[in-house]
Order: C-alpha cells, then sequence, then structure tokens
C-alpha cells in the first residue's frame, strides 16, 4: 500500500508530468487530476505544479484559483489535506489564501533560471520532515513573478511561528521579503515555493542533485509511515 | 484593395483589364504575368494574394531552390533518415522505435522591427512545425546575432529578442538548451534570429502534411484570424529595408504563448487517438499555405468556405483573411467520422475548432466567401510550381584583396606579460564572453529531461528514461569564416556542430541548416550563397550526416551592406546512454589534459584577430573532415569506455578560450605546458579545426594513448587540472578569480 498523490493540470500547466515523475521516484502513486473535474479522486495529498496557468495573463494564479478543482482542493486542505504549491502552485496557493502574502515580478523584471541555495528553515510540515532544519540544499529556480512580498504584520507572524520554510542563501533571485522562498501554512500541511523541487530528484537530470526527492519521500512516509 | 463589387472568379473572367495591386503585394511583372498565364484570366483579389505570399522568397525559395537542390542530390546513403527536406521538419531514426524531428529556421526580419515579438513568434513557428510532424517538442535552441554588443541599438534589439525568446519559450515548458550569441557590427541593422527545435516521436507516429480522402474535412483550430502578420512573409521577410517606406511594424505578428501550448497539447492528444489524415501549421502565408500546401501535397483537391474562419476582427476582408500570419493555427484533415471527437478534444482544452472545407476529388482548390467562389486555383501552382530564378553570381572583386590581407601577419605578443593581457582580454571579449545573462532567461530544467544545456558544447536530452536512450544537438555558424571564405566556412560550421555533438558523447546523425544571407538580387551575395551551399552540401556527403530539412533567410541587408554570409548549421546526434555524457567543465584535480589533432598557425577570421586587432582577413582554418571523423569517433569511444571525464572543442579563441571555460565551469584550474614545436602564442590562439580538449583520469592514461596511437590522431598531452588559476608555464598564471570577473562581467555591463 502506497500513498496516492495528485498532480492537477491546468490549463498552461508545465511541470505536472515531471512532478507525477518526481513522485513515482519517491516511491508513490502519481494520479492525474484535471482542472474541470469537482473531483480529487481520493488521493491522500494534492501537489499544485509549475507552469504558466491561463498564460498568467491576469496575474499568476489568479484565473486557476477559481478552477473547479480549486473548490473540494480549498475545502479539503483547510481539514488537513496535505497540499504542495511549486512555482505557480505556489502563487495559486496565495491567489486563495490558503497561504499568506502574494508574489510580485522579480525586481529585475526578467525571468530568471539557476540553481538555487537554499536553507531548509522548517523541518516540520508534512513535505520537509526528511530534511533537518538548518540543512542547505540547491533546488532548481525558473520564474517570472517570484518576489514573495507580505505586510509587516504577516512577515513578523510568519517569522514568530517559524512558517518560513525555506530562505534563499547567498543571492535573492527576486528582490522577495526577508529572502523567503517558501512558507507553510499553520497545521503545516500546506507548504508552497517558489523553487522547484521535482527537478531536482535525479542524478545526471538538470543540474544533477537530488535534493528534491526529501518532498516527496517525506509526504509518502507521513502518509503510509516510514 | 478593392471589396465591392465582391471580386469573384466569374467577375474575373469577365473583367480582364482590372488592374491588381500585384506590385504592393511584392510580386514582379513577369511573375503576375505568370499567374495569369496559368489561371487563363487575371487573378481575382483572393488569388492574387494567395499567389503573391506562396511565391514570395521567404516561401518559394525562389532565388535559392537551384542551388539547394544539391542537398538531395549530393545526400549521403543514410539508414537513418525517415522524412527528408520537404516537409514540414525531416524525421530521423535514433532508435528503440524512436524517431526525433528537428530544424532551424530564420525570424530575423520581424525581430529587427519589433524585437519581442519577432523572436517570440520565431519559437512559436518552429514549434507548430515540429508538433506538425507529429511529435511532441521537448527542446529549442536560439543562434542569435547581433550588431556591435556596445551599439545603442542592440540594447534595444537584444534584450527584447531575448525576452521575448524566454516568454514564448518558458511559457510552452520547453527547455532552452543550446544556441550561440554573436555579435559583429555587420548585423547592425539585420539582426539574426534563427530559432531551432526538436521534436520526439515513435516511429508509428509521423504525420505528414496532405490532404487525401475526398470527403474528409478540413478543421482550422487553434486562435482565430487576425489582422496581424499581413504579408509578413512577402513583405517583410522578401525585401530591404529601407528608410523611405512606412513602418512595417504591422506585418509582425504578436504570440500568445498559451495559447500554443494548448495547441500543442490539443493536438498531441488527437494524434495519440489516430484521429488526423493530414495536419499543417499555419506559418507564413497563413491560410492561403496550409490550404494550398495540404491540398496539393494529396490525391485530390479541397473546397474551403472561408466565412466559415473564426475571425478576431469581422472587418477583414476575405484576401487579408488568406494572408493573415496570426499565430497559434494548424489546420488537420480528418475522416467524417472522426471529426466529433476532434473537436470535442478541442473543447477539452479550450481551443476554438471549426470545419472549414472538405477535400474533394479533382485538382482545384477552390474557396467560397458569401456562396460565390473566390479562388478556383490548382493547388500545385500556388504552392510548388512558383518561379525559380537562376541568379546571376560571380565571386566579387574584393575577395582576393580580403585573402590577401593575411591575418597571420598581425603583430603578436612577445612576452608573457602581453600574452595575458590578451588571454583577459580574449575571454572578456564580448563574443567570448560568458552568455549566463542571457541563458539565464531560458528555462533549462522543464519536463525534466535535461542532460546537458549551454554553456556545454551541445544540449542533451534524455527520450527514455528506462534505456537512458538521448539525443544531442549543437548550431554553429562563423560569418567571419564564411566572409573570407564561404565554401569553407560553411564546412567549418558543419565541423564545429558536428565536433560539438561528439566532444558530449554523441554520434552525429543528420543535419538542419539556417542559411542567413544578403540580397539574392546582389551577384556577390549569390556566389556567397552558392559556394556555402556547394561546401555544406559536400561536408555533409561526406561526413555522412544528410540535411534534412532547413531554412533560407536573404534580403539581410540595409541598403548596399549585406550582412556577412552566415550558414548556421545545426546537428542532431544520438547517445545510447546519457550516463555516459561528457561535459566541459573539469571534474577533478590531478587529470591530465590532452589537446587531440593538429595545431597550425591559422588566424584568419578568428577571435584573436577581431579582438586584438580589429581584423578581417586572409583565410579560415583549412577542414579536414576525414579527421573530424576520427575525432569524433575518438571523443565517443572513450565518453562510452569512460576513458575522459570532460572534452571541450576548440573553435573561436582556441584554446586558450576552451580551458578558461572547462576551469571556470569546473571551478579548477589547470597548468598547461606549451608542447614542443609550438610557440606559446600559436598554443594559445590558434583556431585550426579537427581539435578539443580532453580530461583522462591518470588511471585511464596508457589506455587513452593507446587508442588515440592506434587510430592516428594526434594527441598531446599539454598539462593537469589543477590549483586555482590557468597557468602557462613559464608565462604567466591568472587566478581563475580574475578570469571569472573578465568572463562574466561582460554582458551584464553592456545589457543588464
Amino acid at each position: 500500500m502506497t500513498a496516492r498523490i495528485g498532480v492537477v493540470t491546468f490549463p498552461g500547466s508545465l511541470d505536472d508530468r515531471d512532478t507525477r515523475r518526481a513522485i513515482r521516484i519517491a516511491g508513490a502513486e502519481p494520479v492525474a487530476l484535471w482542472h474541470k473535474d469537482k473531483d480529487l479522486k481520493q488521493v491522500d495529498a494534492v501537489v499544485l505544479c509549475g507552469g504558466f496557468s491561463y498564460g498568467d495573463y491576469l496575474r499568476a494564479g489568479a484565473i486557476a484559483r477559481f478552477s473547479p478543482v480549486m473548490e473540494p482542493l480549498v475545502e479539503q486542505a483547510k481539514a488537513g489535506l496535505p497540499v504542495l504549491g511549486i512555482c505557480n502552485g505556489f502563487q495559486i496557493l496565495t491567489e486563495a489564501h490558503l497561504l499568506p502574502g502574494a508574489m510580485l515580478g522579480n525586481d529585475h523584471l526578467h525571468f530568471i533560471c539557476r540553481d538555487q541555495k537554499l536553507r531548509v528553515e522548517n523541518a516540520e510540515t508534512s513535505w520537509t520532515a526528511d530534511y533537518r532544519a538548518g540543512q542547505e540544499i540547491h533546488i532548481p529556480l525558473k520564474n517570472m513573478d517570484g518576489r514573495y512580498v507580505a505586510d509587516a504584520y504577516t512577515l513578523d507572524k510568519l517569522e514568530a511561528e517559524g512558517r518560513v520554510a525555506f530562505r534563499y542563501l547567498d543571492f535573492n533571485p527576486n528582490g522577495s521579503l526577508n529572502d523567503i522562498a517558501g512558507i507553510t501554512n499553520e497545521a503545516g500541511n500546506v507548504v508552497g515555493l517558489m523553487p522547484h523541487p521535482e527537478h531536482a530528484v535525479e542524478p545526471l537530470i538538470g543540474t544533477g542533485r537530488t535534493d528534491g526527492l526529501p518532498f516527496f519521500t517525506s509526504i509518502l512516509k507521513k502518509l503510509v509511515g516510514a | 484593395m478593392s471589396r465591392t463589387p465582391l471580386d469573384t472568379v466569374e467577375h474575373a473572367a469577365a473583367t480582364p483589364d482590372v488592374e491588381l495591386p500585384w506590385a504592393e503585394l511584392g510580386l514582379k511583372k513577369d511573375e503576375y504575368e505568370r499567374v495569369v498565364e496559368i489561371l487563363g484570366r487575371r487573378p481575382t483579389g483572393a488569388e492574387l494574394a494567395m499567389y503573391s505570399v506562396m511565391w514570395s522568397e521567404h516561401c518559394s525559395y525562389k532565388s535559392s531552390k537551384v542551388h539547394l537542390r544539391q542537398f538531395g542530390e549530393k545526400a549521403p546513403q543514410s539508414d537513418a533518415l525517415l522524412v527528408g527536406i520537404g516537409e514540414n521538419a525531416g524525421v530521423v531514426d535514433v532508435g528503440q522505435g524512436y524517431a526525433v524531428t528537428f530544424k532551424v529556421e530564420s525570424h530575423n526580419h520581424p525581430s529587427y522591427v519589433e524585437p519581442y515579438q519577432g523572436a517570440a513568434t520565431g519559437v512559436g513557428g518552429i514549434v507548430r512545425d515540429i508538433i506538425a510532424m507529429g511529435a511532441r517538442p521537448v527542446a529549442v535552441v536560439d543562434p542569435l546575432r547581433f550588431g556591435a554588443a556596445d551599439h545603442p541599438d542592440t540594447k534595444r534589439v537584444l534584450p527584447g529578442v531575448v525576452a521575448g525568446i524566454g516568454g514564448y519559450g518558458n511559457c510552452l515548458g520547453l527547455p532552452n538548451i543550446g544556441g550561440e550569441v554573436v555579435f559583429d557590427a555587420c548585423y547592425q541593422g539585420n539582426p539574426l534570429v534563427n530559432a531551432g527545435a526538436i521534436g520526439v516521436m515513435r516511429h508509428e507516429d509521423i504525420h505528414l502534411a496532405k490532404a487525401s480522402g475526398a470527403g474528409n474535412k478540413v478543421i482550422l483550430y487553434g486562435a482565430r484570424t487576425g489582422g496581424d502578420g499581413i504579408g509578413g512573409a512577402s513583405i517583410l521577410a522578401s525585401e530591404t529595408f529601407d528608410d523611405a517606406k512606412p513602418s512595417k511594424r504591422p506585418a509582425v505578428q504578436v504570440g500568445d504563448p498559451f495559447q500554443e501550448k494548448l495547441l500543442i497539447e490539443c493536438t498531441l492528444e488527437a494524434f495519440r487517438e489516430k484521429l488526423v489524415v493530414g495536419i499543417q501549421d499555419l506559418g507564413a502565408a497563413g491560410l492561403s499555405c496550409a490550404t494550398s500546401e495540404l491540398a496539393s501535397n494529396g490525391s485530390g483537391g479541397m473546397r474551403v468556405t472561408l466565412d466559415d474562419v473564426p475571425l478576431r476582427d469581422s472587418t477583414l476582408s476575405p484576401e487579408e483573411i488568406l494572408m493573415s500570419e496570426s499565430q497559434e493555427r494548424m489546420c488537420a484533415v480528418v475522416e467524417p467520422d472522426k471529426v466529433d471527437r476532434f473537436l470535442e478534444i478541442c473543447e477539452k482544452w479550450d481551443v476554438i475548432a471549426t470545419v472549414i472545407g472538405e477535400v474533394t476529388d479533382g485538382d482545384r482548390l477552390e474557396i467560397f466567401w458569401h456562396g460565390e467562389k473566390i479562388v478556383d486555383v490548382n493547388p500545385r501552382t500556388v504552392a510548388h510550381e512558383g518561379p525559380v530564378y537562376e541568379r546571376p553570381y560571380a565571386r566579387p572583386e574584393w575577395q582576393d584583396a580580403l585573402q590577401a590581407d593575411d591575418a597571420n601577419k598581425l603583430s603578436r605578443p612577445e612576452t608573457g606579460e602581453e600574452l595575458k593581457a590578451q588571454v583577459l582580454k580574449l575571454v572578456g571579449s564580448p563574443n567570448q564572453a560568458s552568455k549566463k545573462w542571457i541563458t539565464s532567461q531560458y528555462d533549462h530544467f522543464v519536463q525534466g529531461n535535461t542532460v546537458l544545456a549551454q554553456p556545454e558544447d551541445s544540449g542533451m536530452i534524455r527520450v527514455d528514461e528506462e534505456t537512458g536512450l538521448g539525443v544531442a544537438i549543437a548550431t554553429d555558424g562563423n560569418g567571419r569564416y564564411a566572409k573570407l571564405d564561404p565554401y569553407t566556412g560553411a564546412q567549418l560550421a558543419l565541423a564545429e556542430a558536428y565536433r560539438n555533438v561528439a566532444t558530449t558523447g554523441a554520434k552525429p546523425l543528420a543535419v538542419s541548416d539556417c542559411l542567413n544571407f544578403g540580397s539574392p538580387e546582389d551577384p556577390a551575395v549569390m556566389w556567397q550563397f552558392a559556394e556555402a551551399v556547394r561546401g555544406l552540401a559536400d561536408g555533409c556527403l561526406q561526413l555522412g550526416t544528410p540535411v534534412t530539412g532547413g531554412n533560407v533567410s536573404l534580403y539581410n541587408q540595409t541598403g548596399e551592406a549585406a550582412i556577412h554570409p552566415t550558414p548556421v548549421v545545426a546537428v542532431l546526434g544520438v547517445i545510447d546512454d546519457v550516463a555516459r555524457r561528457t561535459p566541459v567543465a573539469f571534474q577533478e584535480e590531478g587529470q591530465l589534459i590532452y589537446l587531440l589533432g593538429d595545431t597550425r598557425e591559422e588566424f584568419g577570421g578568428s577571435a584573436w584577430s577581431q579582438v586584438i586587432h580589429d581584423h578581417l582577413g586572409g583565410l579560415p582554418p583549412q577542414v579536414d573532415l576525414e579527421r573530424e571523423r576520427l575525432l569524433a569517433e575518438i571523443l565517443i569511444s572513450a565518453s562510452r569506455d569512460g576513458m575522459i571525464d570532460s572534452a571541450h572543442d576548440l573553435s573561436d579563441g582556441g584554446l586558450v578560450q576552451a580551458v578558461v571555460e572547462s576551469a571556470l565551469l569546473g571551478g579548477k584550474g589547470a597548468r598547461l605546458v606549451v608542447p614542443d614545436g609550438l610557440d606559446a602564442f600559436t598554443f594559445l590562439f590558434s583556431e585550426s579545426a579537427g581539435r578539443a580538449i580532453v580530461a583522462v583520469p591518470r588511471s585511464e592514461e596508457v589506455r587513452f594513448n593507446d587508442m588515440c596511437g592506434a587510430r592516428g590522431l594526434p594527441a598531446t598531452r599539454i598539462g593537469v587540472v589543477d590549483g586555482d588559476a590557468v597557468e602557462v608555464q613559464g608565462e604567466f598564471s591568472l587566478p581563475l578569480a580574475e578570469l571569472r570577473e573578465a568572463h562574466e562581467g561582460t554582458i551584464p555591463a553592456l545589457l543588464a
């Protein structure tokens, strides 16, 4: 018995197949979910993957957030369903108010693709338990709208509650406040980050590192027990 | 164009004396007269629109055709070639039941007029060519050439082009894995924006652009048709720029990558369910091209109701609808009982799809508007029987003087200090500097199959997750070499791309090309073109790599000043297991650096002559394709058998450029010794072809040497991977930090 992890495809999703591959490599069963279905197919967890849903034409994630699939997803996430939002998925989670804050265009106004160094700040969420707090990892980053912003009150609260899950190290690639790369909700079941762990799961491919694999093994262990 | 009364076929036959604006649409007088002769009457406005775009240089290859034939006539025997020249893109067998399609195209003129959209739609167009073959696109590459790096207009054009390529390609989810960025004043008013794409499919999934089976439906799907890009192929791509003419911006198309992403997924889903008989993308010449080519390649005719084309602008005339180059549209031929399912799939992806016509018996392409016939032509005469020109060509008078101006006679550095200063200047010059600022605006990782991406010698993509089968692609071109000798220059471009594929461990299989030249109406340019094509065809024959397709871009010329002749060559290769790929970066200290091949005093067209002396003259490096083939075999064997841990081809900038790049990428220095028989300057800066450097683990040295010795490839031990500087014994030492600052600082300082 393994965990079934859903990956939603919105129009314009790009990393859905890659994310399903990462889930498979971690040993879980990927389940394709379609944005027009109000049905999560009884999966044990969901990943909202990267891409440019609806072309990001209005504001990244702003239209996808109204897709039919988001209705059960928001409801179940609030009840504890583990949800990971990667890049565009993170943007959708903030638009859906499952995570606080918002993402603006990168401060340098360019798309940026790089092997990004991060520090794991919170290793207690559903998606990060296989890391150590303070661990330094490299995960590919690629985005146009990755500048995390929130009001001072929210930022203080995130910091005070240890809800900044990942921070950029050495170089802030987009002007995110407090070097924030990823955050979690209070319960730790919903996590969003801009870098792409699904692109760091195989040696040889991409940057050749596998620093992203623990995201997927973390959730698997949580769901089926180690 | 007059729209009242409607210019029907009947009306045209009855009014032979009506003057049509054939010249404004880019046709020459004799070309127009041929149209009249073919039809036996004057064309209708709609027919004129179709002929004018389809007979444009861009679509008909009328000036280049007589030369391009050599690619077929001299094609080497190759079991790998599944689909050759003439289709949307060539298809190559890469083994294990997989086929790969790839092609390079130009979008030069639009990218100068409107850099962002010009470059973006260039990516969009080449990707649709790949989809139309039945393949899933898996990667793109972008060979780019701009004016002088410090020219103010370069700062307008380059950032727009790069953002456009990124904006479109990133949004499609295609990793950008290779290409080039070259600066030269000759491209000031005519930047070259070439775009290449690769797609992967199973053999049985290959699709072709033909409409067969009377009664089958013609479905137009994708974006609505608008007024953008009207006459793009004829007006924009087939004439030189002239300040006196009005702005050509309206002829540039506007891209919507989101729509194209939906088009990819929806098309692939229709392919999977075997719903498609024939397919064609709408690019240059839009519906005129798609309908006439589909019909011409098929067995019968076609009837199209133009009123059914979904429009973005309801005021468009039928002529404009036929000429519009609105992006993100495709045309599929589908059997009647499969139409419903096809439309359902389009609906699932929110893609607009409309039946606009059907395949008919007979050989006529008939197009109707408001119930009246406005086009009645034999589609072959539109698509395939356009004019063919034997343009006069002649070796320019200045060629001798240019070749006599020998770069080997330029003053050379004499001391270690002078060498050091010139190395630093070279690796920090715009052409030799790191292009990271540009390539970091492209997604390299999406799809999760990228094994190598720029600045590696070739991009490499895994095709099969189980077996590790992969493909590699490299694009190269050197306009400076080609200016000195177009025949040799084209072969050097081929040799370099071939070598770049082999240095990563892949076996070169096939070629696509993008031939960028000035005006074909200038005999000197036409001679450059003829020589380059001859050189490339001869070279491909000798290397056993057939040309599978490509693109010609002429009229890259402002006034009298043509660009350097710039044949860009893409070589596709295959590797059995991507785990055996060889990277550029030095991997481990202590490994031995070997120079493979012969080094001669060859500085004509070199980066050194450009950077240090601002000079272009003499002869380009000699080409020895048998040597290239041997070098490639050694590199592939060494990679497969684990004898080398890194490899880098030697080309512009010579050995020192390659060593600095391998050192900076690996974060490990090198200690070099000038080998016997060479002086330090020639050793460092010569651009002799057929060479590479490799890093050999000490445990493999004997085996590696034995292999090179047995096969007769000169292999010279020139140093060791070591320390944090590039040191040439007895001459100079340059710390990596200083090299990095010079190499990586240039482009951001100029453009950021």
